[in-house]
């Protein structure tokens, strides 16, 4: 088969528990997901559902208590914690509800962070990090420290971090989950965008159905399990 | 190179703190630089003592005299090569108890000399102490404390030998002698028995002690064991040792030094390990989003783990080599109090033992909160914000 007509990511009969305490909490159950390349799906659910956990597996910043977890034909549940951090560093962009940049970081140092773990000169990095503030329309706050931009800039330059090392994947954890509809609005044109024109892969968990109208695909977590309803 | 501004970045974040820290181990540096000196200072004899040489004096205590006359007899004993004796005089300058220094007679300038090789006195001047009665030689930091020159008339006044028709004892400065070693004692002032003798008031042919050079160090404690058996049954009985440790009972007088300046350290280092490895752990548990975040896009655990260890160790080391350099620089300008403590001086392998405690204490100090932000899970880290 062809590999460009495999789904992105695939996972196949996944669990996922957590122990605390003395108690097995069990959040995924035999759970199994095929995404396209090319998609941009919206992940929807309550509180508690798993939805946060499903998007760790899916970026390889957790394991599988069961299960596998491939991306791109790489079952990366079976990576060493090494190399799971070099196929991160190339594979995903993670974009997060409260941006997580480095308050002592400038804008243009935040977006370089993924960078610094290839072996581009510093010209090179100079350059892409440029290039990634462009696209998500900041090149005039490059110098910015983190406190002193708005919640959407700050948005900004989170994205710019995850698509500077041009992965195929973003992974994005409420991204408008801490703005105001207009600000929230902006940084989904821009996800749309990059869905669109880069070719992008995305899954982004929302709470919004307004930000899921934007997706290609919606799917609801309840329980453990995927519906693509909306349940009551 | 390029993870340097991430760490320095991290020292910024709470600055009084990282001074602060520092601060302490700057504090805890040139304390240790000092009290090396120190222990220097007073082990310096034993460092530098001549394996060739014995020390006799008077079975009974340092302080009870011997009789002039067992020079000839000393020598006659097979093995030794020469013998020179001392007596101590205790000369003040100019009626100030302050200016005191160790100052003594010594027996015969040729045979001191030859004895004592780490005294470097031009060969002038060494004829002219043989022609001068009245003649002294002082060491180059003696000369120094009182900017004695060649020529001088130095007069010195001794509470336990007053000069016959009372007065001072008047002195020519002939030469200034230079230490051929780093930890030589130079703030000695030697002048002749003969004129000592002649005109003291009271304790004629009476002397201190004796250094007695051997042939062969190697038979130095036989050598020893002749001289004492020598005198024995006499009414002046004779304790012969090594001259380092003649000085180390000399130091030990003072008390076990050594002990005690490793014990003050060792209580200094503790300390300042708990306060740089606190601020290391703070920094960490403050961090801990930051820390999962980099993990997250691709950091490793072992990363992760050198920049906290290289933030410890830079802070270990601001601190650490400035507290080192201003301790030399403190040593540098010399002894504090040259009566007390002649040499003082921060020795080079010492500055090595420092250097190795900087990036010691650095190590130590992060490597808890390295190892806790190296096994920090990335999942937990990044939750602890939502
Ligand atoms: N590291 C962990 N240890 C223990 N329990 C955990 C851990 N991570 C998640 N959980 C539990 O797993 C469940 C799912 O959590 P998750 O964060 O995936 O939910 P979510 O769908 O993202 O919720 P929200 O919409 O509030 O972000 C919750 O009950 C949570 O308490
Ligand atoms: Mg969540």
């Amino acid at each position: 088969m062809d590999v460009s007509q495999q789904p992105l990511v695939r996972l196949e009969g996944v669990e996922k528990s957590f122990q605390r305490g003395s108690e097995q909490i069990h959040v995924l159950a035999n759970l199994s997901l095929q995404v396209g390349r090319g998609e941009f799906l919206a992940l929807m659910g309550p509180s508690g559902s798993g939805k946060s956990t499903l998007l760790n597996l899916v970026g390889g910043l957790d394991r599988p208590t069961a299960g596998a977890v491939e991306i791109d034909g790489e079952r990366i549940d079976q990576l060493s914690e090494r190399q799971l951090a070099a196929w991160r560093a190339r594979h995903v962009g993670l974009v997060f509800q409260f941006y997580n940049l480095l308050p002592m970081l400038n804008a243009e140092r935040n977006v370089e962070l993924p960078l610094l773990l290839t072996h581009l000169s510093r010209g090179e990095r100079r350059e892409h990090v440029r290039v990634a503030l462009e696209v998500v329309g900041l090149s005039h706050r490059t110098r910015h420290y983190p406190r002193t931009l708005s919640g959407g800039e700050q948005q900004r330059v989170g994205i710019a971090r995850a698509i500077v090392n041009d992965p195929t994947l973003l992974l994005c954890d409420e991204p408008t989950g801490d703005l105001d509809r207009k600000t929230g609005d902006e940084i989904l044109t821009l996800l749309q965008a990059l869905n669109r024109d880069q070719g992008k892969t995305i899954i982004m968990v929302t709470h919004d159905p307004h930000a899921s109208a934007r997706a290609t695909r919606t799917l609801y977590l309840e329980k453990g399990q995927f519906s693509t309803e909306k349940p009551e | 190179m390029k993870f340097v501004s991430l760490v320095w970045c991290n020292l910024r974040r709470k600055k009084l703190r990282t001074w602060l820290t520092i601060l302490s181990v700057f504090v805890a540096f040139v304390l240790f630089g000092l009290l090396c000196a120190l222990k220097e200072a007073f082990t310096a004899g034993v460092a530098v003592a001549g394996a060739d040489r014995l020390i006799a004096r008077h079975k009974v205590s340092l302080i009870m005299l011997l009789p002039e006359s067992y020079s000839r007899r000393m020598r006659q004993i097979p093995g030794v090569d020469s013998a020179v004796h001392f007596t101590w005089f205790n000369g003040i300058y100019q009626d100030d108890a302050r200016n005191f220094f160790a100052s003594m007679p010594i027996s015969d300038p040729e045979e001191f000399l030859k004895i004592f090789p780490e005294y470097v006195l031009p060969e002038s001047a060494r004829k002219e102490w043989m022609a001068t009665r009245t003649g002294a030689i002082v060491g180059r930091s003696l000369a120094g404390r009182f900017g004695w020159k060649v020529g001088d008339q130095v007069p010195l006044k001794s509470p336990i030998w007053p000069r016959k028709g009372g007065g001072a004892w008047e002195f020519k400065i002939v030469g200034i002698y230079e230490g051929a070693k780093r930890a030589t004692d130079t703030s000695g002032f030697y002048f002749r028995y003969d004129y000592f003798d002649e005109a003291r008031m009271r304790g004629e042919g009476e002397v201190g002690w004796y250094a007695i050079r051997v042939a062969d160090p190697d038979q130095a404690e036989r050598v020893a064991s002749a001289l004492d058996a020598e005198f024995v049954n006499s009414p002046f009985e004779t304790k012969t040792e090594p001259e380092g440790a003649f000085a180390q009972g000399f130091a030990q007088q003072i008390g076990d030094i050594g002990t005690m300046l490793i014990a003050i350290l060792s209580a200094v280092f503790f300390t300042i390990l708990l306060v740089a490895g606190n601020t290391m752990a703070q920094a960490v548990r403050e961090r801990t989003e930051e820390l999962g975040l980099l993990k997250a896009v691709g950091f490793t655990n072992g990363l992760v783990l050198v920049l906290v260890l290289a933030e410890s160790t830079l802070i270990a080391m601001a601190g650490g080599l400035t507290g080192l350099g201003a301790a030399w620089l403190i040593t540098a300008g010399g002894s504090p109090m040259p009566s007390v403590l002649p040499v003082f001086y921060l020795p080079p392998h010492l500055l090595l033992v420092g250097l190795g405690m900087i990036f010691g204490l650095g190590l130590i100090a992060g490597l808890l909160p390295a190892l806790d932000a190296m096994r920090l899970r990335i999942a937990v880290a990044l939750r602890r914000q939502a």
